[in-house]
């Protein structure tokens, strides 16, 4: 199953998915394929004013461009996600995407999508994390292989 | 632009840039003043840290980074000659973040610094005058740090609207021209042989020449001016040298025809400045509709304003047809020209206060200058606002040729 992760681009979270099987939706295959694809145009991300403008499919005009042009990146992972894994207040080093009012806004789209969802806080000790690692592999577990989903 | 003058190296603390697809923009800015965008290193720890040590709690970790990228530019981490400031256009808590972070470095290392808030729409031709500043205050201290005009030079400020050129000997204006600006290059002949012709000097006698504006380039080019110069750093020279406040903190306030400059200089030399204008509603450009709709020359207005009360008609002039629109409506409904006029130069000076002067610090003496600072009723909506008296110097019109002339000066030869 192709799960949704926030923070979007943490390598924990890609990498707990990926072991149990399914097919994590990270921000880093969708600025990937803005890098590889075509010339770089508009460095570091090759993202042209353009994009905010697709993002007028989630946030209006009045809306910052900074926003916008990070929601047209997360469009592909909103559309494909079967799941979603929250987490709550996350240290930037977990994982980050730097605007607090895309984030906002990103965990509203994914909580409307009402697809299965397993949101929790960032652990804070070790006993927490051991926690915070049983919880998402049990969630995983209990979602279809992305094998299966075909 | 010299591309051999020195390289500056332009700090950019930024959120949002990269994803309103603009950094391109910035980047050719940058490099068309021949300088570099460079990113202050910061550990992640100090990332953690800024909010405490800032004194400012923020939710995006981008404005953190900002935040820390200052710190390490103060505490001499990382050696930068300037820095760009820039967020996101209608992020109420960038903008927060981004008029803090430039006052701290301001304040804390005197490196120049400028902010902008961008949009996806944001271009490279936008960001150009801005960028020119603040590598000319970073590049050209000594000259811009020159307080008066020797031999025999020029100075020809190509605005949008009028062109004025001066022609200066021993530290006085000998000659002057003011035209309206149509083409460039002919208006830009026309003021500087008036100005020429009152001076009673030829065109091979000027031992330097400088231009400024938004024209500056093309008409440099025509004329081989010695100094070719953004508005922002010789405005200000002429302000101060016109006001005869060149010494200590000054704020000088610009309302062109199409843009609006406010800066707050020391010594003569720009520090923080914003450049802008929502709309040509906060321009001269609405003061020239509104004295066309009441029949009166553009000279007329100011003292037609000073007759009326601004606080008997309702006008926003935040968007030029909205300005517009209030204006024929009241005129409709029976309102005396003279109010009208009185607020139609409050609603100017309001769209100034509200959209540039909250971004840099207001210090007196406040120079006013620039053509529109003959419109009486303006200085006075103004003074009015800030509370403060504003300062018209005479021949406040032709600051930019003034400071084009002082400043052209320091090339002369032998």
């Amino acid at each position: 199953m192709k799960i949704f992760i926030y923070p979007t681009n943490s390598l924990i979270l890609s990498d707990l998915v990926a072991r149990f099987g399914h097919e994590p939706l990270a921000i880093m295959q969708e600025i990937s394929k803005k890098i590889k694809t075509g010339g770089l145009d508009s460095p570091p991300l090759n993202i042209t004013p353009e994009d905010p403008k697709f993002g007028l499919k989630y946030a209006a005009v009045e809306v910052p461009s900074g926003v916008r042009g990070r929601m047209s990146l997360f469009d592909p992972l909103l559309t494909q996600a079967g799941a979603a894994i929250i987490v709550r207040d996350p240290v930037i080093s977990f994982g980050c995407m730097g605007c607090a009012r895309t984030n906002e806004l990103v965990n509203f789209l994914i909580r409307a999508k009402k697809i299965p969802m397993l949101e929790l806080d960032y652990p804070v000790s070790e006993e927490d994390a051991r926690e915070f690692v049983f919880r998402i592999s049990e969630f995983l577990k209990s979602l279809k292989p992305a094998e299966e989903k075909e | 632009m010299n591309s051999t003058e020195n390289l500056v190296r332009i700090a950019q603390l930024s959120c949002g840039a990269e994803y309103s697809g603009i950094q391109k923009e910035i980047d050719s800015a940058a490099k068309q003043v021949n300088a570099v965008i460079v990113y202050p290193e910061v550990d992640i720890k100090e990332i953690e840290n800024i909010e405490e040590e800032f004194g400012l709690k923020v939710a995006s970790a981008d404005l953190k980074l900002m935040m820390s990228r200052a710190k390490s530019i103060v505490t001499g981490k990382v050696h930068v000659d300037a820095v760009f400031v820039a967020t996101c256009f209608r992020c109420a808590e960038a903008a927060i973040v981004r008029s803090e972070v430039r006052r701290y470095i301001h304040e804390k290392t005197g490196i120049p610094v400028i902010s902008y808030s961008f949009t996806e729409r944001t271009t490279a031709g936008t960001l150009l005058t801005r960028m020119e500043a603040l590598t000319t205050t970073a590049r050209r201290k000594s000259l811009l740090a020159r307080e008066t005009q020797s031999g025999l030079t020029a100075g020809i400020d190509s605005g949008s609207t009028t062109t004025k050129a001066v022609v200066m000997k021993d530290n006085k204006i000998i000659g002057k021209g003011w035209v309206p600006t149509i083409k460039v290059l002919e208006s830009a002949d026309e003021a500087y042989n008036a100005a020429l012709k009152e001076a009673g000097v030829k065109r091979e006698d000027i031992q330097a020449l400088g231009t400024t504006g938004y024209g500056r380039f093309l008409i440099g080019e025509h004329f081989k001016a010695d100094l070719i110069q953004e508005e922002i750093t010789v405005n200000s020279k002429g302000a101060v040298y016109l006001a005869d406040k060149q010494k200590g903190p000054a704020t000088v306030l610009d309302i062109g025809g199409m843009d609006n400059k406010a800066i707050s200089v020391m010594d003569g030399i720009p520090g923080m400045f914003t450049m802008g204008g929502i709309c040509a509603g906060a321009s001269g450009r609405f003061l020239e509709m509104t004295a066309k709709r009441l029949g009166v020359e553009i000279t007329e207005l100011g003292a037609l304003a000073l007759k009326g009360s601004h606080k008997k008609v309702v006008m926003n002039s935040y968007c030029i047809v909205f300005g517009i629109q209030s204006l024929v409506n009241s005129l409709s409904a029976g309102s005396k020209p003279e109010d009208v006029a009185a607020a139609a130069c409050h609603s100017v000076a309001e769209q100034l206060f509200e959209q540039q002067l909250q971004e840099i610090d207001v210090k007196e003496p406040v120079i006013m200058c620039g053509g529109t600072s003959l419109i009486e009723g303006l200085p006075r909506a103004v003074e009015e606002l800030l509370k403060v008296k504003v300062i018209v110097p005479e021949n406040a019109q032709l600051i930019g040729a003034v400071g084009a002339a002082l400043l052209a000066s320091g090339f002369i030869r032998g």
